[in-house]
């Protein structure tokens, strides 16, 4: 007896008496031992006994009064379904095994040149009979079963075909033993074809188990993702005497706020911001950047990486769904169940694929009980059988239902692991077509931590003087250039002022009133607008930008004031993944709202030929846009926040990773290892899995496209050579594992 | 040529025109979806195959897979981008919200079985 306790969400609730009904009836269903039902809550839990009783019982026992039960499929059912697989499995290899066995012994006793060193025994028919009819319906059953009920609903699948074909072999064989005269009176030989039937369910079983095997392996990379996630978490509690104790509680307990203390070498077990203490910490199986990064107070941690060194703790902050590893799982899921386009044409072939090959195969009947040639002794109605046998084997629908899912599950769990997320299986084809990549300069290819390093005042005031006024009026703005100016300012200990009629105009700057003065402080475009000239200073300015760095310019009641320099520091990884990105032949394009000096300047130092500059924000998807007029499949590459338009705009929409969301609404593609080189690894990566694809494509066409009418017999006029329904079981099985082994071997493939 | 080639050549015919007709001319019966949640049985295929639910509202369907053949241990329903596992003789339910009116088709995990949700 295995006694389980667990809680469901109850859909439906309206009153105290509905509690009752339902704990009523939940407490009558057999198995049941107790059921509490809370209606604040909306949440049953129920205890039961697991041998007797499942979910689906508990489901129909509140379904019954008129509620609903909400079954969770929690991450962690991947347990549940190993298990079965596994059952599965096991069932399958006896299977194979008796059916080979069997039809060996069969083919022994009736396979020319075999059957001279045969035992009298296997020769007998009759025991061949009896050999053969477990396998049929015992082994084959699973093609019956399935059929049956399809039959019904006037569809067709592979166990049709195998059912059908080997049918035909068993009833064929079993008739020419009952009625031996009736099929001499035929003028044929009194032969079964018992091993037919045998071998061919023998082997497309064996072929199923090898791709069942297989197949597992194409999710693994999910199975990994769930199994990385921490068990216990040891939280710090207030007991009852006031104390703070440190105590293990399962991960699902952990809430919102908890504190949790990791020590060296454990996982971590939530989402959080560290309170206390310092580590370095594995994030690789995150961000697949394999080198652990130094967090100290106020970082931020992600559930099921690694503490290494330190112990520290800190406060949970996300945890169940909303946790990382779980918006990663998502992700990933709802990436395999996506279909890409490519699929498009083997999913209309596939559903008319089946009737058409019975067709065929009745055609094929026709044609050689008709016009085919009867070699001396043997006889057309021989011939006209096994080949339709071996149409209705060797037809493999399986192979281009298999070939694209398996290589996008393959594809995106790669990608996953390397902390490439890919949102569907779309963008994935998608992506090995781009021809050119914009990155969005700021906070992408740079860190977008600017920061100040040239204050240039002219005569009228002090740099002090001038850092304050620029402080003052860029307080209220949120421009990264702000923050930097606002930080400066903070170091150097200066008091901000108040500001009135603070205005901040898009693309241009900022104005406002401080101590009475009409303060304008932003771009060259702002001074323009204000007519402040900038004189002498130009040349200072151009200088400036000419080393990449962003000016803004003060104006005091309509008169220059100072100059700000601000510079933001390049990516270590910018170079290199442009590079990466150039040597594949892709265009690199940047975009940013910096002037065209300072762009130019900043440009160059990465090897960016081609730049846009002084772009305001709501233009960046126009830009985006007016490239993909060109003719060319364009990838945005941002932080998904600011330009967000711009990723939704683009063929393909990347968004590099900040903190711990990884879910970006307007990016198809997410990297969360920060690194840019990612970008050139994930355009491989599609070209990559689509290159398996269209193999697997053009083997499983070329497969049923090849040899469907080699079954039929269309070489034997020139060539005398026919396809025995053996030959044709061992041709389908071998294609189905070849596509999924083919997918498979994407995995070998290193990013 | 004889009497028995002529025969086989009949029903030969006969049973192309009659596969073509059972299994490519049926007819599609579409059940519509008035409460919040529809129930489909996995046995063979999908029963009700073709459900048709109104735009922008949650259903739930759930899957009961009966079928013990491996082939329809999955359901994908590319358009929402699911894609599951299906225990035996377990009620698994998915949850959808089409914004969109059309035709979304799921089929099992080989693209062998189909059937469709139509948003109306």
């Amino acid at each position: 007896m295995t006694e389980i306790k667990k809680t469901y969400p109850i859909k439906g609730m309206h009153c105290a008496s509905c509690v009752g009904v339902i704990e009523k009836s939940l407490k009558r269903t057999v198995g049941i031992k107790d059921a509490v039902v809370n209606l604040a809550t909306e949440k049953a839990t129920v205890t039961y006994d697991s041998d007797i009783c499942n979910e689906e019982q508990i489901s129909s026992a509140v379904d019954n009064v008129g509620y609903k039960v909400i079954i969770q499929q929690e991450a962690v059912s991947g347990d549940q379904e190993k298990q079965e697989k596994t059952k599965e499995l096991k069932k399958l290899r006896i299977k194979v095994a008796v059916s080979l066995l069997f039809g060996g012994l069969i083919f022994w006793g009736s396979f020319p040149g075999l059957i001279n060193i045969a035992p009298e025994l296997l020769k007998n028919f009759w025991v061949q009979l009896l050999l053969a009819t477990p396998v049929q319906f015992w082994a084959g059953w699973d093609f019956y079963r399935a059929t049956i009920p399809a039959l019904k609903h006037r569809t067709a699948n592979m166990d049709t075909l195998v059912a059908l074909g080997t049918t035909v072999a068993y009833v064929y064989s079993a008739f020419v033993i009952f009625f031996p005269s009736v099929v001499m009176d035929l003028g044929l030989e009194v032969m079964p074809y018992f091993d037919v039937a045998t071998i061919v369910i023998g082997l497309i079983l064996l072929g199923r188990y090898f791709e069942a095997r297989a197949k597992g392996q194409t999710s693994e990379a999910i199975k990994k993702l769930i199994g990385m996630q921490a068990k216990t978490a040891r939280v710090l509690r207030q007991a009852q005497d006031g104390k703070v104790k440190e105590i293990d509680v399962p991960i699902e307990q952990v809430v919102i706020g908890d504190v949790i203390r990791v020590r060296p070498g454990e996982k971590i077990p939530v989402d959080g911001v560290i309170l206390e203490g310092e580590s370095s910490i594995d994030e690789s199986m995150i961000t697949g950047e394999s080198i652990p990064v130094d967090k100290a107070k106020g970082d931020t941690v992600v559930g099921a990486t690694i503490n290494k060194t330190g112990t520290f703790t800190y406060k949970a902050n996300r945890v169940g769904q909303d946790s990382m590893l779980a918006q990663i799982i998502q992700l990933v899921q709802e990436a395999q169940g996506s279909k890409a386009p490519i699929q498009r044409i083997a999913d209309l072939i596939s559903s008319y694929f089946v009737p058409i090959v019975i067709m065929l195969a009745i055609a094929t009947f026709a044609i050689w009980y008709v016009i085919g040639p009867s070699p001396v002794g043997e006889s057309a109605l021989l011939f006209a059988l096994l080949n339709t046998v071996a149409v209705l084997i060797i037809a493999c629908p399986c192979a281009m239902g298999l070939a694209t899912p398996t290589a996008i599950m393959v594809g995106t769990g790669l990608g996953a692991e390397k902390g490439i997320l890919i949102k569907d299986a779309e963008s994935l084809e998608i992506a090995h077509k781009v021809t050119t990549v914009i990155f969005d300069k700021t906070g992408t290819l740079t860190q977008g931590k600017p920061e100040v390093t040239d204050l240039i005042s002219t005569n009228k005031i002090t740099k002090n003087e001038l850092l304050k006024l620029a402080a003052s009026i860029e307080k209220g703005s949120e421009h990264s250039l702000a923050e930097a100016i606002v930080k400066k300012a903070e170091e150097e200990k200066i008091d901000i002022e108040s500001v009135s009629k603070f205005k901040a105009i898009a693309g241009h700057g900022v104005e406002g009133v401080v101590r009475k003065d009409k303060v304008s402080f932003g771009n060259r475009r702002l001074m323009e607008r204000e007519n402040i000239a900038l004189g002498s200073y130009l040349e200072q300015i151009e200088l400036l930008e000419n080393e990449g760095k962003t000016v803004m310019m003060l104006g005091v009641n309509g008169k220059l004031a100072g100059l700000i320099a601000v510079a933001d520091t390049i990516k270590d990884s910018s170079k290199d993944g442009i590079t990466a990105l150039q040597n594949k032949g892709i265009e690199v394009v940047m975009i940013t709202g910096d002037n065209q000096r300072t762009a130019k300047a900043i440009a160059s130092k990465l090897g960016i030929k081609r730049v846009l500059a002084e772009v305001l924000p709501d233009q960046k998807e126009a830009e985006v846009r007016k490239i993909q007029s060109e003719g060319k499949i364009v990838a945005m590459v941002g932080d998904g926040i600011n330009d967000a338009p711009a990723l939704a705009a683009a063929d393909v929409g990347i968004a590099m990773g900040t903190g711990t969301d990884v879910a970006i609404e307007a990016a198809d593609i997410t990297l969360i290892n920060k690194d840019l080189r990612t970008v050139a690894s994930t355009i491989a990566l599609s070209k990559k899995t689509m290159r398996t694809i269209k193999v697997n494509l053009f083997w499983a066409f070329g497969y049923n496209i090849l040899l469907i009418p080699v079954a039929m017999g269309i070489l034997y006029p020139f060539f005398q050579i026919l396809l025995s329904p053996i030959f044709a079981s061992v041709a389908m099985a071998s294609s189905s594992i070849s596509v999924v082994a083919n997918s498979l071997l994407l995995k070998k493939y290193k990013i | 040529m004889t009497i028995d080639k002529i025969i086989v050549l009949i029903f030969s015919a006969i049973g192309i025109v009659f596969t073509y007709w059972f299994f490519l001319m049926k007819k599609e019966k579409v059940v519509v979806v008035t409460s919040d949640a529809v129930d489909i049985v996995v046995d063979g295929g999908y029963q009700p195959e073709i459900i048709s639910i109104p735009k922008g509202r949650t259903t739930t369907i759930n899957f009961l897979r009966k079928d013990p053949s491996g082939c329809l241990e999955e359901v994908v329903l590319s358009g929402f981008k699911i894609r599951k596992y299906l225990p035996l003789n377990q009620k698994i339910s998915i949850e959808i919200n089409p914004q969109k009116t059309g035709e979304y088709p799921f089929s099992c995990g080989m693209n062998m079985f189909h059937g469709k949700v139509m948003v109306i």
